[in-house]
């Protein structure tokens, strides 16, 4: 029997696979890009779920919009890679010192 | 145990399988393909929790367009691997510790008695329910105007990608149309006004 447990505990761990991503890709911006996709994965997981368990519809609109922001900060994120590649010619992101901060 | 059961846990092991390769992977390309198995899983889950149309547009609009960028990007760039690798399992145990502890806790919390392992309300829908169109009432009458904020969001990204990326390169020569078009006969051609002379004068 598959309760609501399952998918909350499930979404749990893709979460924390996400952050642990970040930690061990810290130099690669891609896959730091990624890792954020999955953490938002997990939490729209979270919305459906409870979005079932209520009955309530409203969670899985806050899971369309969250697609919609979703979809235009990795556009966003990834230009700015583009044009960071294009002056910089790496993205390590030990190589991003130019605040020096 | 019956076949959503079974559904679930094939769906849930090759989602966390997939993520775990998502972070792990050593090329960036392998990464993303990963990620693309990890949204049809999700998707697959979604299934199961009567969000059809998420589901369908999680594979869509994340796996038709969203991860197909992030492919571009990394083609598109020359990455040296090896050196993006340097201290790779440095942090392992730390990170390893965090996270352990963030499921654990999780875990705690949600199976204990005060949570407790709530099962789904078994709601039948009717043959003629439909997830979409109910998706989309509610989007057009209660949540209109966050619906239209979302536009603008999609609207402003794809303004600030075009205009992040956009450059003028100074080495190639071309015509500017507009000066083309505006030009007057005055600026190309002069006409003179000069005294008729005699011949054999």
């Amino acid at each position: 029997m598959i309760t609501l447990s399952h998918y909350l505990i499930l979404a749990a761990i893709l979460f924390a696979i996400g952050v642990v991503g970040i930690f061990l890709n810290r130099k690669n911006l891609i896959v730091l890009l990624m890792a954020i996709e999955l953490m938002l994965l997990a939490v729209n997981l979270n919305f459906v779920a409870f979005s079932h368990y209520l009955n309530d519809l409203s969670g899985q609109l806050f899971v369309f919009f969250i697609l919609t922001v979703a979809a235009a900060e990795s556009s966003i994120g990834l230009a700015i890679l583009v044009v960071l590649f294009r002056n910089l010619s790496t993205i390590d992101v030990d190589d991003l010192d130019g605040l020096k901060g | 145990m019956d076949l959503k059961t079974i559904i679930f846990y094939v769906f849930a092991a090759l989602l966390i399988f997939a993520a775990l390769r998502v972070i792990t992977a050593r090329n960036p390309v392998h990464a993303a393909l990963y990620l693309v198995l990890a949204f049809f899983n999700a998707g697959g889950l979604w299934l199961t929790l009567q969000a059809e149309f998420l589901a369908i547009t999680l594979v869509m609009v994340y796996v038709g367009a969203v991860m197909v960028l992030f492919l571009f990007v990394i083609m598109m760039l020359d990455i040296d691997i090896k050196r993006l690798r340097q201290g790779f399992w440095r942090n392992m145990p730390l990170a390893a510790t965090l996270g352990v502890l963030m499921v654990a806790e999780m875990a705690l919390v949600l199976s204990t008695d005060y949570f407790g392992p709530v099962a789904f309300p078994g709601t039948k829908m009717g043959a003629d329910y439909s997830n979409t169109r109910e998706l989309g009432r509610l989007l057009f009458t209660d949540y209109v105007y966050p619906f239209e904020l979302a536009s603008i969001i999609l609207l402003v990204a794809i303004i600030a990608a075009v205009v992040l990326t956009l450059r003028r390169r100074k080495d190639v020569k071309h015509l500017d149309p507009v000066q083309q078009v505006a030009v007057k006969h005055s600026d190309r051609l002069r006409v003179l006004q000069m005294p008729a002379e005699k011949e054999g004068e």
